[in-house]
């Protein structure tokens, strides 16, 4: 599946990236059922609003899961040892969302060549909404 | 509010088949092409048993076979609407495909308030094995709750 086992990127370089669809309503709608999440300040703008936000957004786990297939599209699933990331601001509805991935370290670790990758997902305005970090076998 | 006697409370675990059609659907809700994920003959070329599931997939599992999927919220007593997710984590021990069944056993590990009590900080580690005993996983999420009338 994946190259990376012969050819060992660099520091610094980006290995992942990629671009989604703006979120819609009906993105929101799908991942409620899709992922089980089914907390109604993602699809129930009345249930939003009594939370004292200004309309529904999408779940942090949507966003990870975009930045997921980011990941595994230049990393087959098996080489990721880890991923975590940090949600550091709310997806709003019409997000184009923005996935990269940078090498930032090369390393070893039981007996396996290993690299660390930062991670981010940025909205077309480039406020960071996710930042991350996945640990990958090389 | 939730506070520290919350540290070290378990949760009814929870069982989870991977099924195919629900799979599906997650992943056309996503977008998803990679075919390791589609195609059965793909999966088997990159060295699986049967299809893998995508790297978030185990969090989407646990809560949908669960019977109360908010227990730890209600047990805590956590309005859901003042809750946000602050952080995940997964760490990957051994792979998980359509046609397994997963046991998720969850605990709280951690209780700490933020900005003078405005917000609670709550870990919750969930340790994940599969129908033959290999612990596939450990995940970790942390919930933010926005606390009412703090200052």
């Amino acid at each position: 599946m994946s190259e990376t086992a012969t050819n060992a990127p660099d520091v610094g370089e980006r290995i992942v990236h990629k671009t989604f669809p703006p979120i819609s309503r009906h993105t929101l709608a799908l991942y409620c059922g899709a992922s089980g999440d089914h907390n109604p300040i993602h699809v129930d703008i009345d249930f939003a609003k009594a939370a004292g936000f200004p309309d529904v957004f999408s779940h942090g786990m949507l966003v990870m899961a975009y930045l997921g297939q980011a990941l595994t599209d230049a990393v087959a699933p098996d080489r990721i040892r880890s991923f975590s990331t940090r949600f550091a601001a709310i997806t709003q509805l019409g997000a184009r969302l923005t996935c990269e991935g940078r090498v930032t370290e090369l390393f070893e670790d039981k007996g396996e060549k290993r690299a660390r990758l930062a991670l981010t997902t940025k909205d077309d305005s480039g406020e960071i909404k996710l930042a991350g970090e996945a640990i990958i076998a090389l | 509010m939730v506070d520290q006697s919350a540290v070290g409370r378990n949760f009814t675990p929870v069982v989870a088949r991977v099924e195919p059609g629900r799979l599906r659907y997650f992943l056309n809700t996503l977008g998803e092409r990679n075919p390791v994920y589609r195609d059965e003959a793909a999966a088997h070329a990159a060295g699986y048993s049967a299809i893998p599931v995508p790297p978030t997939y185990l969090f989407c599992l646990e809560l949908m076979d669960n019977e109360r999927p908010f227990e730890f919220l209600t047990d805590l007593n956590i309005d859901l609407a003042r809750v946000l997710h602050g952080e995940q984590r997964f760490t990957y021990h051994a792979p998980v495909v359509v046609g397994d069944t997963l046991t998720f056993k969850s605990c709280v590990t951690d209780v700490a308030d933020k900005k003078g009590g405005a917000m609670t900080m709550v870990v919750v580690e969930t340790e994940v094995t599969n129908q033959h005993g290999v612990r596939v996983a450990d995940t970790a999420r942390t919930i933010v709750v926005r606390n009412q009338g703090a200052s």
